[in-house]
């Protein structure tokens, strides 16, 4: 009986690395405290009845910050252990089973549970405050989008000290990710953990997509609505079309790995090229779903700190959703070397090159919104200058990459490393960090200190470009994406040793952000106005933090950058209409996408290890929860008059 | 004073009418991202369809009266969630759980009837693992089967609660949206009755 | 529009349903019995199940209804050209391999 236990957990548990058996203890006393606080302190309830069964869209937008940030600390570190291994030639810090894996956890966990979540909590604390809305079209539907994200990554995280992490790269190519390659429960988790957080991702597409559509305020016409919010329409868009791909493409996998079908093995017909042309299908599309929204940002930043109207409002618009739908037409340039001809490879070269129009076109829209305007150097105006050189470059990269049969040459190479993460931090990681300093009075009532910011800004950027600039030289001297060691006879010692300095410096970046927050939270100016930045838009007319019901009386929307005319009118002595206050409608709270979301997680546990009867336990308690929710018919209630008057009072307005 | 009441009453009715429509529109959403992901199984099924790897290609082992069968049921319970609707709309509880019943009877027999396609094929060595083609063939198909059974289950679920309810905004909108799911998958199965069996016994 | 028509009636169900079986009849047909050469019978049989889903979507799915702008019509527009593209563009770009 005990040699059978010791014999399960000897599998069961990943050992055999101190580095591992570190963050098990890690891991056990974080856990540990966490229990202990919520015990010591009584906050069980208080997490429950304010946190866990919320529908509240700002709650959720915080709690998918938290998140990401948290798996922005563990992709960055597993950055800076391939950065370490690499340093050098012959390191031996990681040995090659273990690189393998730390460079498919990285590039999973920042593209499923850094990125999309960062940007997912972008979307709810500011989408409905924007459009004038109380809440997003499907509150619940919000709740179990969060939910289903955070038990995907919860159960793609514990890969690290159960079971063993997968290791076929951050898009798990098959005949690699196969079970004829790869019979271990790593690549299952990759499959259950991105597949329960994509669909609640598919589900946050359809909320918002409806939410802008059809809960604007009224006189909010799509023609004079933010362009932050026309962003998150565009990748919305999408979202919608591209995520479908992505499930069916994990799927398909997985039935390979479970019912031992041949979809994509080697042998019986099976066709591993079909799944790269699949999961680039999703894949181009996801990489412009994550950087309109960032575009979205630095366009309200832009126009807020230059004090002037964003110039070309419509160019804007038309180039976002060009964007969106050209994005469906261009993934083959992932695998031009694949062999597909050369008039596939023409056709789609052309596309890519095609869809670079409308992103230059946005950079001249910005760079004239700040031509004569009064520019503030805030730290949310210097992550948007610093953006436009990186993308820049970042794009010229990416139309040399763009040339098929040049790709010959570059593809895998360290130029396509550094090009995608000059597109990704420059543009992605920069617009989303820019919109949480510009956002976060508004999420929490106080300012991030301007001077750690700073800080943390030149460290991040000057990082970056040490990091990565050497990267492009690399490629070109031939060093090859995914090896983790080297010979000193290759030259490549150098510039590899300058990268991860640079590296190193983008980590030290990320800590003083992290003593920033913290030191704000003590210290960090409190916003009583509301709006602090003296911004255009409606989310900045309201109270910092916004309160439960969002506007007391829906506003009335008069043009473009509402908020700045009401501003105005206010300035020339106009006063406010005044309009009668009526209870609120609003949506209750529901333990529901919570427990639906543990049963997702138990069932892709199950099947993770092909315990097939606790799979079928978890899908059955997920059928039961979707039962119980169809049965439930009070589900919202209102708020009187005299609680929202209180509520309004207490923040200082009158109403 | 009064006035002022009726009007509110009158407010919060139109917010709800207002909130089902929004669902309406939601679900509609969703079965276009369902369209995505049958479009994704069809690719996957044209390319892989010539890859049978030595083992039955699609005329051995399809049969005509049976995906006829399945064909037919199928268009006749889309036309008779359609006649459950028009009951709904005419206040008709009886008439629309009546027809909701012979839909989802009719549901029930195409499921029986595609298992037993199944069950069939496999006790002729036409499995899952055979080759890619196969594959291919019972995740589209079977993914579809997987679509009507949800859908059943569902309806059995609505039904209860016509009883307890009856008529109301919600289940309104509930019935609409499960009789435009039902449409929707008879809609999917024209094609795979066209690309996969019409085209496999060519 | 009234109310009675906004959801369609018994008579334009029955003429979906009909039109419907008529085009399922017809392909089945063309293809058990051999009908016209391959591209053509692929052709024919294809654009009976389109017409047979347009059936479906203005008779059965009321697609045509509702006030305001109508975005379930364009997300489904835009859906097409999707389908079509992931299934098309997946047949050309395999076609090496074929």
């Amino acid at each position: 009986m005990l040699e059978s236990i010791k014999e399960f957990a000897s599998t069961f548990f990943v050992t055999g690395d101190p580095l591992i058996y570190g963050a098990d203890v890690s891991i056990a006393l974080t856990s540990l405290a966490i229990l202990f606080v919520l015990t010591y302190y009584k906050k069980w309830g208080w997490l429950w009845r304010e946190w866990l069964t919320t529908v509240d869209h700002k709650k959720i937008g915080i709690m998918y910050l938290i998140a990401s940030l948290l798996m922005l600390f563990r992709g960055g570190v597993d950055a800076l252990l391939m950065r370490a291994q690499l340093a050098l030639p012959g390191v031996e810090f990681l040995h090659a089973e273990h690189y393998n894996e730390i460079f498919t956890t990285h590039g999973t966990i920042m593209i499923f549970f850094m990125a999309m979540p960062m940007m997912f909590a972008l979307f709810n604390i500011v989408v409905p405050l924007q459009i004038g809305a109380r809440d997003v079209a499907y509150p619940f539907l919000n709740a179990v989008s969060f939910w289903l994200f955070m038990m995907g990554a919860m159960l793609f995280n514990i890969s690290f000290v159960i079971g063993g992490s997968p290791n076929a790269g951050w898009l798990s190519y098959p005949p690699l990710s196969e079970m004829s390659h790869n019979p271990g429960p790593g690549q299952n988790f990759y499959i259950w953990g991105i597949q329960i957080s994509g669909i609640g991702s598919l589900a946050t597409g359809i909320n918002f997509l409806v939410t802008i559509l059809k809960m604007r305020a009224p006189g909010m016409k799509l023609m004079k609505m933010p362009l932050f919010s026309w962003s998150v329409l565009s990748s919305s868009i999408m979202i919608i079309f591209a995520f479908p791909i992505l499930t069916v493409t994990l799927a398909l996998l997985f039935i390979d790995r479970y019912f031992g079908a041949h979809f994509f093995t080697m042998t019986q017909g099976g066709n591993p090229m079909m799944y790269v042309n699949l999961i680039w299908m999703w894949g181009h599309p996801e990489v412009y779903i994550l950087v309109i929204p960032a575009f979205g940002v630095f366009s309200e930043i832009v126009a807020t700190f230059s004090k002037k109207r964003i110039f070309g409002y419509k160019s804007m618009v038309f180039s976002m959703m060009i964007i969106s739908v050209m994005s469906f037409f261009t993934w083959v340039h992932h695998f031009f070397t694949m062999g597909a001809g050369a008039d596939v490879n023409a056709f789609f070269a052309v596309s890519t090159m095609a869809i670079g129009i409308p992103t230059g076109v946005k950079i001249f829209n910005w760079l004239f919104t700040m031509f004569r305007g009064r520019i503030q150097m805030k730290t949310p105006m210097l992550w948007t200058i610093a953006f436009v050189p990186c993308f820049v470059i970042g794009g010229a990269t990416g139309v040399m990459l763009a040339v098929a049969p040049a790709d010959y040459q570059y593809h895998n190479s360290y130029f396509l490393i550094a090009h995608f993460h000059q597109v990704i931090i420059g543009g992605v990681v920069f617009g989303y960090l820019a919109g949480i300093y510009y956002w976060w009075p508004k999420m929490f009532g106080f300012s991030l200190n301007e001077k750690l910011g700073k800080w943390a800004f030149w460290f991040w950027n000057i990082g970056f470009y040490v990091c990565f600039m050497p990267q492009y030289a690399l490629g070109f001297m031939g060093m090859t994406r995914r090896v983790y060691t080297y010979g000193w006879d290759l030259g490549w010692a150098p510039l590899n040793i300058i990268s991860s300095i640079g590296a190193l410096l983008m980590g030290i970046g990320f800590i003083f952000q992290v003593w920033q927050i913290s030191y704000s939270i003590k210290h960090g100016e409190r916003d009583k106005t509301g709006d602090p930045w003296n911004a255009r838009t409606l989310e900045w007319s309201i109270p910092s933090p916004a309160p439960l019901y969002n506007f007391a009386i829906v506003p009335e929307v008069k043009g473009q950058d509402a908020w700045w005319i009401m501003k105005e009118e206010m300035k020339n002595g106009e006063e406010p209409k005044k309009a009668e206050l009526e209870p609120i409608h609003m949506p209750k709270n529901s333990g529901i996408p919570f427990i639906m979301s543990v049963f997702w997680f138990i069932a892709g546990f199950g099947f993770t290890f092909t315990w097939t009867w606790m799979g079928v336990v978890g899908l059955i308690g997920v059928g039961l929860c979707l039962f119980a929710r169809s049965f439930q018919y009070d589900t919202d209630y209102y708020i009187p008059v005299d609680e929202v008057k209180r509520t309004e009072a207490s923040l200082g307005r009158v109403v | 004073m009064e006035h002022a009441v009726t009007h509110h009453a009158h407010d919060h009715h139109d917010h709800h009418e207002e909130h089902e429509q929004l669902k309406v529109l939601g679900f509609w959403i969703f079965l276009v991202t369902d369209c995505i992901l049958f479009a994704t199984l069809f690719a996957t099924y044209v390319v892989l369809r010539t890859h049978t790897d030595g083992g039955p290609i699609g005329k051995e082992i399809f049969e005509v009266p049976g995906f006829v069968a399945e064909t037919f049921i199928l268009l006749t319970s889309s036309f008779t969630s359609g006649l459950a609707t028009l009951a709904m709309h005419k206040g008709n509880v009886k008439g629309l759980i009546g027809w909701l019943i012979v839909t989802a009877a009719l549901g029930l027999g195409f499921i029986g009837l595609e298992i037993s396609e199944f069950a069939n094929m496999v006790q002729e060595g036409a499995t899952i693992s055979r080759s890619a083609f196969l594959s291919a063939f019972f995740t589209l198909v079977g993914t579809h089967g997987l679509h009507v059974s949800v859908g059943l289950l569902w309806m059995i679920g609505l039904m209860v609660q016509l009883g307890r309810y009856g008529i109301t905004t919600v289940t309104k909108r509930k019935i609409t949206t499960i009789s435009l799911y039902w449409h929707f998958l008879d809609v999917v199965w024209i094609f795979l009755f066209t690309v996969v069996y019409l085209m496999g016994v060519m | 529009m009234s109310q009675h028509e906004a959801h369609g009636s018994v008579k334009a169900y029955v003429i979906g349903f009909l039109l419907s079986i008529v085009l399922t009849i017809i392909p089945l047909l063309l293809v058990l019995n051999h009908m016209l050469s391959k591209g053509w019978l692929v052709f024919a049989i294809m654009l009976m199940a389109v017409l047979q889903f347009i059936i479906q979507l203005v008779f059965f799915m009321h697609i045509r209804e509702g006030e305001g702008p109508k975005y379930n019509v364009m997300a489904l527009i835009l859906g097409i050209v999707i389908v079509f593209t992931i299934v098309a563009g997946s047949m050309w770009i395999m076609s090496f391999n074929g």
